[in-house]
């Protein structure tokens, strides 16, 4: 039997150990860090597209966040080596089947990349102090997914998570 | 009818879809090179940080795109990539001026991105699923490019002298070899196979009728010259893509066996 889920996160992700054995993939899943924002997971920015698990064989399909990402192959040697012994044959595969949008990152991954501060995507307002007097200063960040702003109010720098 | 490869494809068509995803590849990769030139440079610090995003986002795209081709073609995208000699490459002649001055790489860059939009456009329902994929990705971050190049065009026009006089000439010099970015591909079987929504020379006139306002809007000049009749994507190349490829290919002609 071939069990498929696409799109979606377990119903409160459990404990690895416990649950469906697809619902521990999810969770492990869960537990690998975006390299350039570890607060947050990859489950939290939404880029797992489907996790399929027939028996033996389990295959994790990703969507890159943006195609040049340079940390891509990172994060899925990242989840290969977390997936590793969950099944005989594990494959992990970046597509394109359809395109990640930050609009994928889950309320859990916006709350995370606040308390970290970033503003997440659409939101201007400054993860520091909260006003919304700020401005944008750069499209182009650090990283592909970041742009900067900076905040009028507490007169400092922050970065947003790109809306794309 | 869609299709996930392109093994039903009959020959020509197939050596068309080959030649187009090399033909954009080429001219993301190239271009992607002559922009990270400005790495350390720009004329602001937020434009070096700009560029050098831009760069990185046309080198991505062209791994993907080199990453379709073999998947067509077989083969290996970085010896795609590195191993080729200069006349080989198939990037549009627009991409064979170096860098030059802000300016010029600003009327280069705009010039590109907005034909680049109207091909894209053209293959976002491409009958061929893995090239639709990555082109709605690729669509996306293109918006960005967009929005800070229309920024620039705007802030050079109207900068007062010098900057416009600039421009001017950087568009004076770059529009005829602009023409050929939608040029210079084998566009009709890949029409009928519905790989690309409409002839190269349709996707131009959309391009062309969607810039008249801008330009308009900031009284720089449209095209006057028409497309070179041929060349457009080499074999002859210019000197200045000489130096380029032989900083771009060092550390692979160095060892190509090397692995990565």
């Amino acid at each position: 039997m071939v069990a498929t889920r696409v799109d979606k996160q377990p119903e409160g992700s459990g404990e690895p150990q416990g649950g469906a054995p697809e619902d521990r993939v999810w969770a492990a899943l869960a537990e690998v860090p975006d390299p350039a924002i570890p607060a947050v997971s990859v489950v939290d920015l939404g880029m797992v597209h489907s996790v399929e698990l027939d028996g033996e064989r389990l295959r994790v399909a990703l969507l890159p966040t943006f195609v040049g990402c340079p940390a891509l192959d990172l994060i899925r040697q990242a989840v290969a080596a977390r997936l590793a012994g969950m099944a005989a044959d594990v494959q992990v595969e970046m597509t394109f089947a359809e395109p990640w949008t930050s609009e994928r990152i889950t309320a859990d991954g916006r709350r995370k990349l606040r308390e970290s501060g970033f503003a997440p995507p659409r939101s201007v307002a400054c993860p520091y102090c909260g006003s919304r007097d700020t401005r944008l200063e750069n499209p182009f960040g650090p990283t592909r997914c970041r742009a900067i702003f900076w905040c009028n109010h507490c007169r400092q720098p922050f970065e947003q998570f790109k809306a794309i | 009818m869609t299709m996930e490869t392109a093994e039903r494809l009959d020959q020509r068509t197939r050596a068309a879809l080959a030649d187009l995803l090399l033909a954009m590849a080429d001219d993301e990769f190239v271009l992607g090179f002559w922009d990270s030139e400005w790495t350390g440079i720009a004329p602001v610090l937020e434009e070096d940080v700009a560029f050098a995003s831009l760069a990185q986002d046309e080198i991505g795209h062209a791994q993907a795109l080199y990453q379709l081709l073999t998947d067509v073609q077989g083969g290996d995208p970085d010896v795609v990539a590195f191993g080729r000699r200069p006349e080989e490459y198939r990037h549009a002649r627009l991409l064979d001026h170096p860098r030059t001055d802000w300016a010029f790489s600003v009327a280069r860059r705009f010039l590109y991105d907005t034909a680049d939009a109207a091909r894209l456009d053209a293959l976002v329902a491409s009958a061929y699923q893995p090239l639709a994929g990555v082109v709605a990705k690729m669509r996306r971050e293109e918006t960005y490019h967009l929005l800070h190049m229309h920024a620039w065009m705007e802030r050079l026009a109207n900068g007062g002298e010098e900057p416009r006089s600039r421009l001017l000439a950087a568009l004076e010099r770059l529009w005829p070899d602009a023409r050929c970015v939608l040029a210079g591909v084998d566009d009709a079987p890949l029409v009928a196979a519905g790989v690309l929504a409409e002839p190269l020379a349709a996707v131009e006139r959309r391009w062309l009728d969607g810039l008249a306002p801008v330009l308009d809007r900031l009284g720089l000049p449209h095209p006057r010259t028409a497309p070179p009749a041929g060349g457009c994507r080499g074999p002859e190349r210019s000197d200045d893509f000489r130096w380029l490829w032989e900083q771009f290919t060092m550390v692979y002609r160095s060892d190509p066996e090397a692995s990565w």
